[in-house]
């Protein structure tokens, strides 16, 4: 197996990662500190999408659009959060499950109204080549741009969590809610915030993405539930467990497919080969979870404490 | 006079089940039979999960495994030429009671939302290797032209027949809604509830809670692969998109449209949530969107789902008690 493969297959790994992290940040604060299962997460990545790529053919200009997205999905998120998703906080995993299901055949359809099944979105001119990293190892420009936003806003967020009075009171949140709300945080208003911030983060992997893999309806709906594995991985309620595990599971998740794929083509006839290695690669993804909550069962990153 | 009163609607409802087909006919609308027979399966596997879920207070997110695995037994034991029904019916519950055993074994150990994510992962792991089996469709599914046969005497009972499968389907049903109704006031019974509502105290009143909650996951889940076994039979096909996950979230929402923990919970929602589906479907092809904003107007405002409306409306009309 050559170097450079393997190094090429790391960097998507960590691509796609950093994008699950966008996805799960968001997810695990409103798991951990509000104890809600929202299916209707990844419904936000599939909306910042579609809205990325209307903007962007609106506009001419992908970063215009990716901006549009991000600030349209982030209001978007916290008129769902005011409106619909505080109701739900007190009630049972049942009714949360039954509602934001119902959210996602509105989202899905809603979209199918609006925009049509699916939308062209393609990355910008200048970003569409590639580049020379290392002698022999050329990688597509774009993914280091997704890589690149991804880094930069995970700092970001970590800066927020840690450093600023918000997250602080975040932290407090998904430690002890109950504690924190008798110490006077308002925290349904700050939860109406932190919505907000998840459906930004949202939509710049949906709109990052992409150019990657479509803009159709229904395109959330496989990414959430790698999202709550990559949560449930990290800890519910832990933003460092979220990237840690996001991390993780994008890479046992793509080096999985192409090196299982490698292997089973010694012991399988081809054809076998080429359809088992991509299901091994994602059976991989949950089998780690099971492992990780066998050994330890609060995940890697327990938040509450 | 209170039997009577619940004995009731229960003969109309079976009478009107009985008749249906032959309604349907006089009245030119044999189309519509197929769609009753989808009911009637649908109506299966929710129960099933609403013993689970109601019954047994495990949110299980990963119920369409068993109907899906179900699914596959069958199918693959007729594209192999195995024709008999009984044969099929005994695989599905040994293989699906077999995968309800392993997962609820290690499912059980956790509780809350693990549970419910771990379940899932399950679900999630069978849904690819349905994905990754090329040999019997991989992930564009299977297709089968034979149907479980059954011998009566020297007569043959062919599910490709539609009325056959109907009759064949309404028994399940019904054999599994009196099972259920007997379950709930039976010792058993009481005991699942017990723990349900609190399993320390159960634990300490000296229940054998794990194996209590596994017992039923595992009827649970034999049941949901007969409902698989009957949809195979029904479609003639089965694909990975049986064990998706939004499948397993569909039944659950036939569960909690219906009525959480009611004998008449799981079939009252597949029926619901089905003609929802075909009756807006013939409007707009945008069902799915006016069905979303049903489902929240009864998360919002009818709490017990329809059963509990149905419960409420009559014990207001029997007055003060």
């Amino acid at each position: 197996m050559p170097g450079v493969l393997i190094l090429e297959q790391a960097l998507n790994g960590l691509q796609f990662g950093l994008m699950l992290f966008l996805l799960a940040a968001g997810l695990t604060l409103v798991f951990g500190v509000m104890d809600m299962i929202n299916l209707a997460h990844g419904s936000l990545y599939m909306v910042g999408a579609f809205v990325a790529a209307w903007l962007g053919a609106l506009t001419g200009s992908f970063v215009l659009g990716v901006l549009g997205a991000v600030a349209l999905t982030a209001v978007f998120g916290m008129v769902l959060e005011a409106g619909l998703l505080r109701t739900l906080y007190a009630r049972d995993h049942l009714s949360q499950v039954l509602a934001t299901f119902a959210l996602i055949l509105i989202l899905n359809d809603g979209t199918k109204m609006v925009f049509g099944n699916d939308l062209p979105l393609s990355a910008p001119a200048a970003l569409a080549g590639p580049v020379e990293l290392l002698p022999g190892l050329i990688y597509p420009a774009y993914r280091l741009l997704i890589i690149g936003v991804g880094l930069a806003l995970a700092v970001l967020l970590w800066l927020l969590v840690q450093k600023t009075r918000m997250g602080a009171l975040v932290r407090a949140g998904a430690s002890n809610r109950e504690m924190a709300t008798a110490m006077g945080t308002n925290i349904p208003r700050l939860f109406t915030a932190v919505f907000g911030i998840g459906a930004a983060l949202c939509a710049v992997a949906g709109a990052l993405l992409g150019p990657l893999l479509a803009v159709q309806v229904g395109m959330g709906e496989n990414i959430l539930i790698l999202a709550f594995v990559v949560i449930v991985i990290g800890g519910i309620g832990s933003i460092r467990g979220a990237l840690v595990g996001a991390i993780l599971v994008g890479c046992i998740d793509t080096l999985g497919r192409t090196f299982l794929q490698h292997a089973l083509r010694e012991l399988l006839p081809p054809q076998w080969a080429s359809a088992a290695g991509p299901a091994i690669a994602s059976i991989a993804v949950y089998v780690f979870m099971a492992v990780v909550l066998a050994i330890k069962p609060q995940g890697l990153f327990p938040a509450r404490g | 006079m209170r039997p009577a009163v619940r004995a009731l609607p229960i003969a109309v409802a079976a009478l009107v089940a009985l008749a249906l087909p032959f309604v349907l006919r006089a009245l030119g609308l044999d189309f519509y039979l197929s769609l009753a027979s989808r009911i009637v399966v649908f109506g299966v596997a929710a129960t099933s999960l609403n013993l689970v879920l109601g019954y047994g207070g495990m949110v299980s997110f990963g119920h369409a495994a068993f109907v899906g695995v179900g699914a596959y037994v069958t199918g693959v034991m007729i594209s192999e030429g195995v024709q008999s029904g009984v044969a099929h019916l005994a695989a599905t519950v040994a293989i699906t009671a077999l995968v309800a055993l392993v997962i609820g074994a290690i499912s059980l150990r956790t509780r809350g939302v693990y549970f419910i994510m771990i379940t899932l992962a399950f679900a999630q792991m069978l849904y690819y290797l349905a994905n990754s089996v090329k040999g019997y469709g991989g992930d564009e599914g299977l297709n089968i032209r034979a149907r479980s046969l059954f011998s009566l005497g020297d007569r043959v009972l062919d599910l490709k027949d539609p009325l056959a499968f109907y009759y064949v389907a309404l028994a399940v049903l019904v054999l599994t809604l009196v099972a259920l109704a007997r379950f709930v006031p039976s010792r058993f019974g009481r005991a699942a509830l017990a723990l349900r509502d609190d399993d320390v105290r159960a634990e300490a009143l000296g229940f054998p809670v794990y194996r209590s909650k596994l017992v039923v996951f595992v009827v649970a889940g034999a049941l949901g692969g007969v409902a698989g076994a009957l949809s195979v039979n029904l479609q003639g096909y089965v694909s990975p998109n049986v064990l998706h996950w939004t499948q397993s979230g569909t039944l659950m929402v036939m569960v909690i449209l219906g009525g959480v923990a009611t004998v008449w919970g799981g079939l009252v929602g597949a029926a619901v949530l089905m003609l929802m589906q075909e009756v807006l479907g013939a409007y707009t092809e945008h069902w799915e969107f006016w069905t979303g904003w049903v489902l929240l107007a009864v998360v919002l405002y009818a709490r017990q789902g329809l059963v509990g409306v149905v419960k409420t409306l009559r014990d207001r009309k029997a007055g003060p008690r």
